[in-house]
């Protein structure tokens, strides 16, 4: 119970002291396990944060004003923006934007992966081929420095997750969504947004979901899914973790300006007939896309992708090896043998015998206790 | 004999008269317009546009009226055209109006082909109209002119610049039909955006030489306000067909949490611009517009390709008639060659044929011949066999007759007699 509540501070960003002084009315036997929260949490401001995010949509859908929204600054100084000639037999282009931006003492080294071109030629068969060819060879290098020797230093450049923009203007999913989001949805996390949601009223957005998300089941795309929230969390949370789940996806708008609205100043757009407001929860779901991706859900992103989406690549990886390897060889190699930074063939022999060795201790415990059993009957 | 008359009028210089009272021929322009409202007029509008983008609001929004529309799917194979006619009538005066909607626009992943069936069906609409024309019985007063007088090619209001799609496919289209570049759903573009939107994308139209229909300024009563127009391209237009309540009146709109978007409101958006230009004052020009240029283009072009000129080698003019006269000739000269040819072929081919199987009737007469000859040859074999085994019969049942004679009146005949009987016999 009391571990309960001291996590809950900790979400809450209350400090060390604050849960000191509760302790100090707790009256029961303390072993002081309960501050490995703290710990962790002690240890990780001092490690410091990374994060690599990918945006990925067709050109004008507001993926560079919206990433200034989120993280509020302004990454897109001087951008030279192709013309309509350009773009006619445009490439896609791969961008990395690293800005190391803090918030009370919190060091967060953000990764934004532009994809510039995406969508925008008039011949755009397999325009998505560079954006799986950058995941792939992030996954591959994390691979190959993973199995390296020299493990200290392991820089993480894998992508955690990908806001893909889709617009506003049609009835749904066209044809270069659902094969992007096809052919990225195994290897990153997929976060669809509805693009320059203000040009939606409130029952076009909802219409727009509702068809949007049935596409998705449709077609079989494998979107980011939020993780269920633990059954004793309290209602209200339960409540709002619903609601989060039913406004998929969000319908966002951003600005790289301030306006002055309700008397106070607001990121926001000035229309004539009105001013709307990036954060006002009934304009558009920006707040919600940020809650769910800086304040709540960023660290599920990078467990998912180092949990499900890098191990899918890792294991792929290897078989493809192994069946190689055997092909080439003609034999049967159990291990799992890497081509690059190999672990000498002792090592490897040594560990399949301790392994060997294991199993056999493992067997006569197993006997020993059986035993035991037998004769406590 | 009519044509040394002619000579003479146009020899003489044109003189001004002043008149001295009301004639009242300056009716004309009057019994022109009575005229042309008993006809009817008929307006053609093709709406080129990604799927989703507008089109069917806008024209609704325009026409004030709700014209059938199913919603487009994105997932068709390829883009096509389809027209849809309505009769529409305001006062006293009759529309024949169709609406040709491009479907599946933009959808597809390689959009490489989009334009081609746009093309086309401007391309097919002249044709028809061409045919029509050089019919010998002609009816061009009572004929549906299909011709396409204005394009409207809807911008998506992403705020930066044209599509490289857009910009393709307006420079197909450009010496083909009149085109209006509209930005759609404007109401997503802010004041200033919207200012520096338009300025890039009239730049790239303008670098790249796409020609966009400019309102004519030649008519002082219009030029002024054609002039301001053109300054205003693209329009950036918003369409609704729901009305909204604003101050104490009905209006048509679209409600935000934000504010409610007028449509007819100048200050929101350049709809009331685009109506007047496009209905209210220059729908004519732009009928004028597509026959006597984008039209004649194409004839010119047409009849070029089929060998037409209009002056000769030695720069005379040449008459059509002559020219469609030489034209004929040679085609039924052709005709007639090519018959000829034909003609010719078919009878080489019979003869060849003919050739074949007498070749192969004396053939099948020999190998009979030589058939009945091996078949008299073996008769006769037989023939000569049967009667050589005859008389080895008679001579075996002699000298049976002969042995049994023997035998009968010599019964105690010794072996050696036997013996030598059988020496006989076999003998």
């Amino acid at each position: 119970q009391w571990t309960k509540i001291k996590t809950k501070f900790m979400q809450h960003k209350h400090t060390e002291h604050l849960c000191l002084l509760f302790f100090v009315f707790q009256e029961k036997q303390y072993v002081g396990f309960a501050t490995l929260p703290n710990q962790v949490h002690r240890k990780s401001v001092k490690k410091g944060f990374d994060f690599t995010l990918m945006v990925a949509g067709e050109s004008g859908m507001g993926k560079s004003t919206l990433v200034n929204s989120l993280f509020l600054t302004d990454l897109y100084k001087d951008r030279k923006l192709l013309n309509a000639e350009e773009r006619i037999n445009q490439t896609v282009e791969i961008i990395k934007h690293t800005v190391d931006i803090e918030e009370k003492g919190v060091k967060l080294k953000l990764t934004i992966v532009d994809t510039p071109g995406f969508g925008d030629a008039v011949n755009n068969n397999e325009c998505w081929k560079p954006i799986t060819d950058y995941i792939d060879q992030q996954f591959e290098q994390y691979f190959r420095d993973e199995s390296g020797l020299n493990r200290k230093n392991i820089q993480d450049n894998r992508v955690h997750c990908c806001l893909y923009f889709i617009p506003p203007f049609g009835h749904g999913l066209r044809p270069v969504d659902v094969e992007f989001m096809k052919a990225l949805h195994e290897k990153v996390n997929i976060i669809p947004l509805i693009a320059k949601a203000d040009c939606l009223t409130p029952n076009e957005i909802k219409k727009l979901k509702d068809r949007i998300r049935e596409e998705i089941d449709k077609f079989g795309i494998k979107v980011y899914q939020f993780p269920e929230c633990d059954s004793d969390e309290d209602e209200e949370f339960k409540q709002l973790d619903k609601e989060l789940k039913e406004c998929t996806p969000f319908a966002v708008i951003g600005s790289n300006t301030v306006v002055e609205a309700r008397g106070q100043r607001v990121r926001g757009r000035l229309y004539p007939w009105g001013i709307v407001e990036v954060e006002n929860q009934s304009h558009c779901d920006f707040v919600k896309l940020r809650n769910m991706l800086i304040r709540s859900h960023m660290h599920d992103l990078k467990d998912v992708t180092c949990d499900v989406h890098y191990e899918n690549y890792r294991a792929q990886c290897i078989q493809e090896m192994t069946s190689k390897l055997a092909q080439d060889n003609r034999m049967e190699s159990p291990i799992p043998i890497l081509p690059l930074s190999t672990p000498d063939v002792d090592t490897e022999k040594l560990i399949k015998m301790k392994d060997e060795e294991l199993k056999r201790m493992q067997e006569m415990l197993n006997k020993m206790q059986q035993q035991m059993h037998d004769k406590e009957q | 004999m009519a044509a040394t008359d002619v000579d003479v009028f146009s020899n003489e210089e044109k003189r001004n008269l002043s008149l001295g009272g009301h004639v009242g021929f300056d009716s004309l322009p009057e019994q022109l317009v009575s005229k042309s409202v008993t006809q009817g007029f008929c307006f053609n509008i093709l709406c080129v546009g990604e799927t989703g983008i507008g089109k069917s609001t806008l024209m609704n929004t325009l026409f004030n009226t709700m014209f059938e529309n199913e919603e487009a799917s994105h997932y068709q194979n390829g883009v096509y055209l389809r027209p849809r006619t309505y009769d529409l009538q305001e006062s006293n005066v009759r529309l024949k109006l169709t609406i040709v909607d491009t479907v599946g626009f933009g959808d597809q992943i390689n959009k490489e082909d989009s334009y081609k069936p746009i093309v086309d069906y401007i391309d097919t609409q002249f044709e028809n109209y061409l045919q029509e024309e050089l019919k010998i019985k002609r009816s061009l007063f009572n004929y549906h002119d299909t011709r396409i007088h204005i394009c409207l090619y809807f911008i998506a209001p992403t705020g930066h610049s044209l599509k490289s799609l857009d910009l393709v496919t307006m420079k197909k289209l450009d010496s083909k039909v009149n085109i209006i570049p509209i930005i759609a759903k404007a109401d997503t573009i802010s004041k200033s955006e919207l200012h520096k939107f338009k300025i890039k994308i009239m730049s790239e139209l303008v670098s790249n030489g796409v020609q966009i229909y400019q309102f004519p300024t030649d008519d002082e009563t219009v030029s002024e306000i054609n002039a301001s127009m053109n300054a205003h391209l693209p329009f950036a237009v918003v369409g609704s067909v729901e009305e909204v309540k604003v101050g104490n009146k009905a209006v048509r709109a679209r409600q935000y949490p934000w504010g409610v978007v007028q449509v007819e409101n100048e200050s929101h958006c350049d709809f009331v611009k685009l109506r007047e230009m496009l209905i209210r004052v220059n729908m004519e020009d732009l009928r004028e517009q597509t026959h006597a240029r984008h039209y004649e283009l194409y004839r010119r072009c047409k009849l070029e390709e089929m060998g037409f000129k209009d002056t000769d080698p030695d720069s005379e003019p040449f008459s059509l008639q002559e020219t469609y006269e030489a034209k004929r000739k040679e085609f039924l000269g052709d005709l007639q060659r090519k018959e000829e040819e034909m003609r010719q072929m078919f009878v080489n081919k019979v003869k060849e044929t003919e050739a074949e199987l007498k070749d192969k009737e004396r053939e099948l007469h020999e190998k009979f011949e030589q058939l009945k000859r091996m078949h008299q040859e073996e008769k006769k074999k037989v023939e000569d066999k049967r009667g050589y085994l005859e008389e080895e019969m008679n001579a075996f049942n002699k000298r049976k007759a002969a042995a049994e004679t023997l035998s009968l009146s010599q019964p105690v005949k010794k072996d050696k007699d036997k013996k030598k009987h059988k020496v006989q016999l076999d003998c």
